[in-house]
């Protein structure tokens, strides 16, 4: 199914600041926030790339930044090779037509004064050529079937739907130009327990069934692992760690991903006793005031002078380079170690 | 020794225009001095409503108890006049509420509501109230208190805030805390911190804690007991190890088959199909048939009631479980279909 040689979406060196200013008449400019601070990663065909991340540390920039919702300050985003930022008119036309979004929130995210059939229809109106007008009624009924809801509901409008059954209508009109890239937001956080098992099957069927690539962007650990082949783990705008899922779940070099995994909870209460965790002190800093040289250094239990120097680069860690199997993967991060292998437990 | 809470077969109904939505429809459970219940349920199983009813804040109307009891400390809370309600309310029992951001005040220092409690409750002056405050927001570790006790909500982050209405909470030192989905709104590693906090606390004070919450992994981690609630009603009450180890109920089953899984990634996971009911036609009989994956035709007609859970020579449990399903054996042993 995936075939790593192909890159669809290649995301170089992103960057997204926001300004802040002050006065009214003369607006002075005297900071950023930096949302998202030198990003790079490629989206292979047919995979799915989790990306995951605490509040605020950017991943829902990059996910705006994809689909081109957003201008990036810095950087690249190559669909096919070409820059998405600097396409304008009938070519970014195409492109936004191959990368589609799902929105986290199916309750905002539906206008409560449309059907579902103009909600589900509406890309339509703006690439005619996918479905010329007479059609388009049926390609609305086949879509609601295809992710599991009565074509009849094509008159309704949102607030007669479920959580579960709006989020199911999102993802129809995602699919509504037939794209190659999904971005999904959060898909599932909203939703309760049983009926977001049900959306996660909908989401990996469909991929089986078109072919799409997925950026997954969840901070709920355990659906990203199930759902993912690899996983971005995100810090304060930048990329802490990336791998595959055994090598992020099962050998994080990363001491924030070791954090961030050993704070999930895990839902068997024979396994509480004895359980190593890392409880980080304080909170995430402020984007606008990000601690120097590695940001996650601030909370971090191995930091040391050279944590504040220098920027540790998304890479192989070099000691680790040829260590061989699934510890070998990039992590910025100067004293990367696996954790379960070096015996050592965080304080 | 008589429980700390008690809850008797509780009845709530909220009258709506389109008609009696039966929110809380006879729900039972108890919780002891220094142990954590925990309430698990999906979005409208009536898990905040009875805790709203038991805390005395239903907003009523459209809100009614209708039957039942709340027995606090021997007392029959439904039974008290406002005023006595009103003082046990803050002073014995305290509830922490989902999100911080909209339950504290924007326009007030966080150490003038902090000091309220003890102004209204106790008497204090000012200055008393405000040394109070500071101490309260050292006890739920704030990081410089002293001089953040003037600050105002918004200057304080998601967890920090958390940490505040937990604060708040245990002013008076109550002896039961109801949290309502205390960690939800959380990133999970200030999620880690913030019930590291509450059950250090809870040691320390040796409070009954009833903990609402829809997340396993959560449940898990820090419950005693477990009652898991459908459409109103309590499907199966047990200890926590019981209740992962073997679930007497199809729903519980379901819940816990949905939570991804690392053994079986790759496969589809498993879905309780369908949706929860409208509370407006609760479906007769058992509330969760038309989703259940056992049900028969006597499920569709005839309500069970709350099962006494037994080992195989019928002998009650240790400590004692319950499930509110007629086939409760087949799910014990987990027999096919």
């Amino acid at each position: 199914m995936t075939d790593p040689s192909e890159a669809i979406l290649q995301v170089r060196d992103l960057v997204k600041h926001y300004p802040l200013t002050q006065g009214i008449i003369f607006r002075k400019h005297v900071g950023a926030v930096q949302a998202v601070d030198g990003v790079s990663f490629d989206l292979n065909r047919g995979e799915t790339l989790g990306i995951v991340g605490e509040s605020g540390c950017g991943k829902s920039t990059v996910a705006k930044m994809l689909v081109n919702l957003e201008q990036p300050t810095s950087g690249q985003i190559l669909y096919k090779g070409d820059d998405i930022s600097k396409l304008s008119g009938r070519a970014l036309r195409a492109v936004r037509r191959n990368i589609q979004m799902v929105f986290q929130d199916p309750y905002t995210s539906l206008n409560p004064r449309m059907t579902v059939g103009d909600i589900i229809g509406e890309p339509y109106d703006i690439h005619p050529e996918v479905a010329p007008k007479g059609s388009r009624r049926a390609k609305v009924q086949e879509l609601l079937d295809v992710v599991g809801l009565n074509p009849e509901y094509i008159n309704r409008y949102p607030h007669q739907f479920s959580g579960g059954q709006r989020q199911r209508i999102g993802i129809a009109r995602g699919l509504a130009l037939r794209p190659e890239i999904i971005v999904a937001d959060e898909p599932v956080s909203a939703l309760d327990v049983s009926v977001q098992a049900q959306v996660v099957n909908l989401l990996e069927r469909l991929q089986d069934e078109f072919g799409l690539s997925y950026a997954f962007i969840a901070h709920d650990l355990s659906v990203v692992r199930h759902i993912s082949d690899r996983v971005a783990v995100m810090y304060l705008g930048r990329l802490a760690e990336l791998g595959t899922d055994t090598e992020i779940y099962d050998h994080p070099t990363h001491p924030y991903t070791q954090a961030l995994l050993s704070a999930v909870p895990v839902p068997d209460p024979e396994a509480r006793e004895g359980r190593a965790r890392i409880i980080l002190s304080g909170d995430v800093p402020s984007p606008a005031d990000p601690p120097s040289g590695c940001r996650f250094r601030t909370r971090c239990w191995k930091a040391q002078a050279r944590c504040a120097a220098e920027v540790p680069q998304l890479a192989v860690p070099e000691h680790l380079v040829g260590a061989g199997g699934p510890v070998e993967h990039p992590s910025a991060c100067f004293f990367a170690e696996d954790m379960a292998a070096a015996g050592h437990s965080a304080p | 020794m008589a429980a700390l809470l008690e809850v008797r077969d509780l009845q709530v109904e909220f009258r709506t225009r389109d008609g009696i939505a039966k929110a809380v429809n006879g729900v039972t459970y108890s919780v002891d001095a220094g142990e954590t219940l925990a309430v698990l349920g999906e979005s409208g199983s009536g898990k905040s409503v009875t805790a709203q009813a038991v805390m005395g804040i239903l907003d009523s109307p459209p809100g009614f108890v209708t039957g039942g009891e709340i027995v606090f400390q021997g007392k029959d809370l439904l039974k008290m006049g406002a005023e006595e309600r009103r003082k046990t309310r803050g002073d014995k029992m305290a509830m922490i509420f989902q999100d911080a951001l909209s339950s504290l005040n924007p326009v007030l220092s966080v150490g003038y509501q902090l000091g309220e409690m003890f102004r209204v409750h106790r008497g204090a002056s000012k200055k008393d109230a405000r040394a109070k405050a500071v101490e309260l927001m050292e006890r739920v570790r704030i990081p410089a208190a002293k001089a953040r006790v003037d600050d105002y909500p918004h200057q304080f982050s998601g967890g920090m805030r958390q940490r505040i209405m937990i604060a708040m909470a245990l002013a008076l030192d109550p002896d039961l805390i109801i949290a309502d989905e205390p960690t939800t709104a959380l990133d999970v590693t200030v999620q880690a911190q913030v019930m590291d906090l509450l059950a250090e606390l809870q040691r320390e004070t040796n409070m009954g804690l009833i903990l609402i919450t829809h997340d396993l992994g959560v449940v898990a981690d820090v419950a005693d007991k477990i009652a898991v609630m459908y459409a109103g009603r309590i499907v199966e009450a047990a200890s926590v190890h019981d209740i992962y180890r073997a679930p007497a109920h199809p729903y519980t089953r379901g819940l816990l088959d949905s939570i991804p899984r690392l053994d079986l990634k790759g496969q589809e996971l498993y879905a309780i199909k369908g949706l929860p009911p409208n509370l407006l036609a609760i479906p007769p009989g058992c509330a969760f048939n038309p989703r259940c994956p056992r049900a028969r035709s006597v499920c569709r007609t005839d309500r069970p009631p709350v099962y006494d859970v037994t080992d195989d020579a019928g002998r009650p449990l240790e400590p004692p479980r319950g499930s509110a399903c007629h086939f409760w054996k087949e799910q014990l042993h987990d027999r096919p279909v």
